[in-house]
């Protein structure tokens, strides 16, 4: 008999490499974030357990895959095809892995398989081979190699006639969409449902384009994506599938994702899955996969819209969903196992060839910051503008969708019990996406909206709108309900089990405001009264079939039994994590939060992990002794606090939630680690620490705290302009500041806040053209062990998450970095510190002003820690623990070498916002790089965040005078190194009067030639400068337009005079060739 | 209501299906979509269900439709398990293709269901005892009494009671029943067979045939020493023959190897075998309580698959004859169909 025929495989020896090179993905960005350190991370735990050594490049000096012990030798160079060709040269490495960095590694591989370096040194692709990866990416390419195998895709018909234009929308299926090429904004473009509507507005359209795409509509269908791995014995497995609950049109990055899927049938289900292995067969695939589809939600039919030949942001939701760790896995199958040959890692016994099955339900929630642009448009589709997300586990989609909304924490308490938001046009406002429109949603179900009519405004599945109409009739008998003694046992346990939390069902109950947060913790005493309690369920990818050594855990009202068992030794410590990536709080603080763990479980303790973010490396279950993946919040931390009863927790390496929570949990008992509740109050409340200040007789900006326009004035008068402005209530757009003048100032108070008793804004002075200087530190009873001293290069005005730092410090003088010192010691004996901090200064001159302290880790903890080769957070952990380390004999100023931190922004993601810098922070990430100067260090980490080294012809528009003089000197290089200067007329006499050649061009608004905003069209230029006229944010000024322009074409952008300077001195006195290729261990 | 186990353990919940108590074998299957299909499937004969995956319900149940004794969307003409266990109904449905909700389903087929139990702790605790006797119990109605559901021939209860003939292709198969899923019938009939469905304890040897198919079915394959002796005469023909499931278990018992009950049972849509001698895995939809013992073989045989999660048998083949069995489901519905093409294997052989 034959049938074993097909399967017999003579090759089944393993790969014999030996040293790996693995691209990482660089700074973070929209599109591009925490999961690549995940990802990446994982890859380098799989070989490393091979003995194979490791070669990292990834300027991301954030990460955790970035740090000691991770990978053997970790370059912080620019993942272009430049460096890596210089770093593979150097290494010699024989294998080569594409698939754990993104987008970017895998451009970068592409890039250098078709320039044929890959085979000049001999290097081997280890997964996916490089073809496939291209049949991928290259969309007539992927047609054509679906089209073999009978496999649906969304084509796309180009034609230049009636007649045609019928044929192929005959051919398709009507309705149709029909888009004119060449014509921007969509012009001309729309759905047909039938000839006679195509005939109408195809006439129409050739009339814009003499090219129309006619494309099947799949408006109103399902997204489903497949995870799906296959090994090199052409074993394929689909580790999750996943669907979203917003239907085909937004980007599955933007969309709520729930795994598995919900509304799908079996026979649809394995439909999927079969065609899924399939493609990913015929494709050549060895490693992980993404496959995703748009479902017809009245038939079976499909089209697959793209397939991902990496590990992607839904690969890392999967293996978070799922407990099956995709990138490990992925990393093993690249060096030459069958997936039979790897063990299940949650079950350790069972194999890893098998299909996870959950026996609970995930929900994926994006994170915007919209709110953080100006000018950005709120509407989300079909590309991403989310800077993070949250997944939440429960065993009801009304549970799990509740508790992501929590998460995402954007101020809502859930789907219901939330504050109204003001909508003009609901029928709008639904069917047309925004970053909130889940809230909508429940404002429309609230109102007495049908299912029906939502489903015909949204086209979201009946099923999901069903699920949130359950929450809407819970909250609904919460209001009729007005005391405990009316609440039935089986109401509040029906709301804890859809998800709602105390306060929610305090709210609704007894219509509290916002701030009330106590009543919640009535309905917390009262709910553990009844003996109505959440339990412990474990994760552990077979849905309880065998038994599993999972610490993988979370918390849910669905249950009658908890999974785990507890000791009670107080020999655990919890670590409160960072939540959601977004603005202001990213991988850093996975890095810190990571870190503790790894100090904790040193000390022979068990380390607990809280997060509940599924970019990150803190939430992989094997860097903890128990991770719970769920809320950060009072009501759920307690939850775990009283089962863990633990010897304490950690709650100053998360970043600001964590933060947040101290007081109140120190008030309700537990033990906070380190620094105790009320210094963190006295640093974090501005009255308390201000009056701090003056007692230590420390400097500090004048500031009052002001409730009505005249105050304001009156202020304002005594400082002088300009004046850095903070409402407490935000109606619109940033939530800070700066104005220059009467007109801003009442022009900003009036259109994006509210000043008022209830509502107060805090004005500051604003000190101009001062320099910002940070310290981290860690000290311990309030001693300093350790402190790091950095400088950012553009003035204070730019967040400092935003700024261009240098460390150790290259320009302050000495006596600057004395007092600050001084200063520290002073503030850290005061609150009495034991853990880390941050404070941050002012200097000019030599006077120094305190602006801000932090009493946790602060952004730029990993980027010192790596600068200086002294782990901060190793250290603030151990005074936290209670042990005294020794303090370091190093010192910053023993550094033969230069870090520079630089921000990487994603303002080509984000549609008409102003790419403009100011005191509300806009970066996405960072990236931090060593060099022997501070020019080197510069250059490379400027290439770091996609900026180029111009060839020939730069635009600089240098604003106000203060800036054009700040520019001259780095003008006159230009000229000298014989660039072309390109200038506004402004700038332009400027620069001739002073001696610099400059090419006048006119301004967007006016006729002419030379007009700036065709010459950006045209590319016609390298690097674009523009500094704007003042530190407000001009809409739909020419500035915006040149600035806007340059990010829209591709053309790097500085708008800050200082940063414009040190980088133009940069790559005048260096090339890309001066930069030394070393690794981290070759700088000492 | 409340679902009762021979342990004393009780599970409160509520009730979305017949409100009339009823006892069975409580076992749990871990699959995630197909409750149609699994509560059709005969081999759940006896059994009260429990699913793992908290979410049911979602998408309604379509039509059932049997034409020519052959349902449309369902495994069998009715529901077979005894009684559901679940965690959360979806009391609304959505689908296009569902034509009632589960819950009036159930009530149709006059099926107990619970929901509202903590499906996870109760199957650890099936994991931990192994599957055990059970009962769905309404308070105000008269209790039941536990049954053992090996002391019943399931098999004769599901299996046809006549001869039934599909399709006009060329090959001419018989197909034994011993309680078949309608999807191994539509996995023959598109690939251009007549199919001669026969009852389980007919004797088929009086009949001209192609090859011989023996099917799924529920229980203990004891009862069927009548199917085995008649696979043993057919064993004499040299004649092509395939089985799944029971059949795996009654090809294996003629070929004289010996069955055992697992401890829980594998019944899920996630099972890993690999394929003896090879580096090829499948991942497979199971439901079955008995395996084969792989130490019985006889020297003739040899094992096809084997699982990969805990070594039993998955399959078997004859060393030198057109003898070859599947303990997984080739025919998928519900799960993953990846070893479909078995059956061609299977046709090939009668070629």
């Amino acid at each position: 008999m034959n049938i074993k025929d097909d399967f017999l495989s003579t090759d089944n020896t393993r790969l014999s490499i030996k040293k790996v090179l693995i691209l990482g993905s660089g700074a973070l960005k929209i599109g591009e974030a925490g999961e690549f350190d995940y990802s990446g991370s994982q890859a380098l735990k799989a070989l490393k357990e091979e003995g194979i050594e490791t070669v990292l490049i990834n300027p991301n000096i954030a990460t955790v895959q970035t740090s000691e012990g991770v990978a053997d030798k970790i370059y912080f160079l620019p993942i272009t095809p430049f460096f890596v060709e210089k770093v593979i040269k150097k290494e010699q490495p024989d294998g080569l892995l594409l698939a754990f960095g993104g987008q970017t590694a895998l451009n970068c591989g592409v890039k250098l398989f078709e320039s044929g370096i890959l085979e000049k040194y001999n290097l081997r692709v280890l997964g996916t081979p490089v073809q496939a990866i291209i049949d991928t990416e290259d969309r007539e390419l992927f047609v054509k190699k679906l089209d073999q195998i009978d496999v649906k895709t969304i084509k796309s018909f180009a034609v230049e006639n009636m007649a045609d234009a019928k044929t192929a929308a005959k051919d398709l299926g009507y309705p149709i969409i029909v888009r004119a090429a060449y014509a921007l904004g969509g012009l001309g473009s729309g759905f047909c449902n039938n000839e006679q509507e195509l005939e109408a507005l195809a006439e129409k359209a050739f009339n814009y384009s003499p090219q129309l795409l006619v494309e099947k509509s799949l408006k109103g269908w399902k997204e489903i994506e497949y995870e799906v791995v296959r090994d090199r014995y052409d074993n394929c497995i689909t580790v999750c599938n996943m669907e979203n609950f917003d239907p085909l049109g937004i980007h599955t990055g933007e969309s709520i994702v729930v795994a598995p899927s919900q509304t799908l049938t079996n026979s649809e289900y394995h439909k999927l899955r079969e065609i899924a292995i399939r493609i990913v067969r015929h494709i050549g695939i060895v490693g992980e996969c993404n496959v995703q589809y748009a479902f017809d939600p009245d038939s079976e039919d499909y089209r697959v819209i793209e397939v991902n030949a990496r590990l992607s942001r839904s690969s890392a939701l999967a293996s978070k969903a799922t407990g099956y760790p995709l990138a490990f896995v992925a990393a093993k199958l690249a060096l030459g196992y069958g997936l039979f040959e790897l063990k299940n890692s949650v079950t350790k016994t069972t194999t890893a060839f098998f299909e996870p099955a959950l026996d609970y339900v995930v929900c994926k929630i994006p994170r915007w910051d919209l709110a953080k642009f100006h000018g950005v448009s709120r509407e989300i589709g079909s590309s991403m503008k989310s800077v993070g997300e949250v997944m939440a586990i429960g065993r009801t989609f009304e549970e799990a969708l509740q508790k992501g909304l929590r998460m995402i924490q954007q101020g809502m308490h859930g789907f219901v019990a939330n504050k109204t938001l003001s909508i003009s046009d609901m029928n709008k406002a639904l069917s047309e996406p925004t970053d909130r429109r889940i809230f909508y949603l429940s404002q429309a179900l609230q109102s007495g909206y049908t299912i029906e009519k939502i489903h015909n405004l949204t086209k979201i599945d009946n099923w999901f709108l069903q699920k949130l109409q359950n929450i809407v009739d819970v909250a609904k008998d919460l209001k009729l309900t007005e005391s405990f003694n009316d609440l039935s046992d089986d109401l509040l346990l029906r709301a804890k089990q859809m998800g709602f939390s105390d306060f929610q069902i305090a709210r609704l109950m007894f219509d509290i405001h916002e701030n009330k947060s106590h009543i919640g913790d009535e309905v917390r005493a009262e709910r553990k009264r009844r003996g109505i309690l959440p339990v412990v369920k474990q994760i552990d990818t077979l849905a309880a079939e065998y038994p599993a050594q999972t610490n993988y855990l979370y918390i849910t009202y669905n249950g009658s039994a908890n999974d785990v068992k507890y000791l009670g030794d107080h020999r655990s410590v919890v670590v409160l994590g960072s939540g959601a990536y977004r603005i202001g709080s990213s991988v850093e603080f996975d890095w810190c939060s990571v870190n503790a763990l790894n100090t904790i479980r040193k000390q022979g303790l068990r380390s607990v992990m809280i997060n509940y973010n599924p970019e990150t490396v803190s939430t992989d279950y094997d860097m903890c002794d128990r991770l719970y993946f769920d809320e950060l919040t009072y009501e759920r931390v307690m939850d775990i606090l009283e089962l863990e009863n633990p010897m304490g927790t950690i709650v100053s390496v998360g970043g600001q939630i964590p933060n947040n929570l101290a007081v109140r949990m120190s008030d309700s008992g537990v033990n906070i680690l380190g620094t105790k509740a009320p210094s963190i109050d006295n640093a974090e409340d501005r009255h308390k620490f201000s009056s701090m200040l003056d007692d230590l007789k420390i400097d500090q900006p004048r500031w009052q705290e002001l409730r009505s326009l005249s105050d304001i004035t009156e202020f304002v008068k005594n400082v002088g302009f300009p004046v850095l402005v903070r409402p407490s209530y935000v109606l619109s757009g940033a939530a800070m500041n700066v104005c220059s003048n009467q007109e801003e100032l009442e022009e900003f108070l009036e259109l994006a806040t509210e000043v008022s008793q209830e509502h107060p804004v805090v004005v500051s002075e604003f000190i101009e053209n001062a320099k910002e200087i940070e310290i981290d530190a860690v000290a311990n009873n309030g001693d300093i062990v350790i402190y790091a001293i950095s400088e950012h290069v553009e003035f204070a005005g730019v967040h400092s998450g935003d700024a261009t730092i240098q460390f150790p410090p290259q320009k302050i003088y000495v006596e600057t970095v004395r007092r600050i010192k001084q200063i520290a010691r002073q503030i850290a004996k005061s609150l009495n510190i034991s853990g880390p901090f941050n404070i941050q200064f002012l200097a000019k001159d030599n006077d120094i002003k305190v602006i801000e302290c932090n009493l946790r880790a602060s952004r730029s903890f990993p980027f010192v820690s790596k600068v200086l080769k002294i782990n901060f957070i190793d250290l603030a952990t151990q005074v936290m623990l209670g042990l005294n380390p020794k303090k370091p004999e190093k010192s910053a100023f023993d550094l033969d070498y230069v870090g520079i931190k630089a921000s990487q922004f994603s303002f080509t993601r984000l549609q008409k916002a102003d790419p403009v810098l100011g005191v509300d922070m806009a970066s996405t990430g960072e990236v931090g790089c060593i060099g022997h100067q501070f020019d080197d260090a510069l250059l490379t980490a400027m290439l770091s965040v996609g900026y180029r080294i111009p060839e020939k012809n730069i635009m600089v528009s240098s604003g106000e005078s203060k800036s054009k003089v700040a520019m001259l000197d780095a003008c006159l290089l230009l000229s000298k190194n014989g660039y072309n200067i390109y200038a506004t007329h402004g700038t332009q006499q400027f620069l001739q009067q002073n001696g610099v050649d400059a090419i006048d061009v006119n301004w967007p608004d006016e006729d002419g030639e030379h007009n700036v905003m065709q010459m950006i069209a045209d590319k016609k230029f390298d690097l674009v400068i523009n500094i704007p006229k003042n530190l407000t944010k001009r809409e739909l000024s020419n500035g915006y337009k040149i600035r806007r322009g340059a990010i829209d074409f591709n053309i790097p952008l500085i708008t800050n005079a200082r940063l414009a300077s040190a980088f133009i001195k940069a790559f005048c006195k260096i090339t890309a060739d001066d930069i030394d290729i070393r690794n981290w261990a070759e700088y000492k | 209501m409340h679902l009762v186990l021979e342990n004393g353990t009780t599970f409160y919940g509520k009730s979305f299906g017949y409100e009339e108590p009823r006892a069975g074998e409580v076992v749990f299957s871990t699959a995630m979509v197909g409750y149609p299909e699994s509560l059709t499937d005969p081999s759940y004969s006896g059994q009260i269900l429990t699913v793992t995956y908290p979410l049911v319900g979602n998408y309604g149940v379509p039509q059932g439709i049997t034409e020519n004794g052959l349902s449309t969307f369902y495994e069998s003409e009715i529901i077979h398990v005894s009684g559901l266990i679940i965690s959360d109904y979806s009391f609304q449905y959505s689908h296009w293709n569902a034509q009632k909700s589960l819950s009036d389903w159930l009530k149709e087929n006059k099926i107990p269901a619970i929901y509202g139990v903590d499906t996870r702790e109760l199957t650890k605790i099936i994991r931990e005892y192994g599957a055990m006797k059970g009962k769905l119990i309404f308070p105000d109605k008269e209790d039941v009494e536990f049954v053992d559901t090996d002391s019943e021939n399931h098999v004769a209860k599901v299996s046809c009671k006549e001869v039934i003939t599909y399709g006009n292709g060329k090959k001419k198969i018989v197909l034994v029943d011993c309680g078949v899923k309608h999807n191994i019938l539509r996995c023959f009939l598109k690939r251009d067979v007549t199919l001669i469905r026969v009852p389980w304890d007919y004797d088929f040897n009086t009949l001209e045939y192609d090859g011989l198919f023996i099917s799924n079915g529920p229980g203990n394959p004891a009862y069927c020493n009548v199917t085995v002796e008649n696979i043993r005469k057919a064993m004499t023909t040299d004649k092509p023959i395939f089985g799944i499931c029971m059949g795996n278990q009654l090809l294996s018992i003629a070929g004289g190897a010996k069955t055992y009950k697992l401890k829980y049972g594998h019944r899920s849509h996630n099972q890993p075998v690999r394929m003896a001698g090879t580096n090829r895995c499948f991942v497979t939809s199971q439901n079955h309580g008995y395996a084969v013992d792989n130490n019985t073989l006889g020297s003739d045989w040899e094992p096809l698959f084997i699982n990969l999660n805990d070594g039993t048998n998955e399959g078997i083949r004859h060393k030198t004859k057109p003898y070859f069995s599947a303990q997984f489901h080739p025919e998928a519905s519900s799960g993953p169909t990846d070893t479909e093409f078995l059956f061609d294997e299977f046709l090939k052989l009668i070629d």
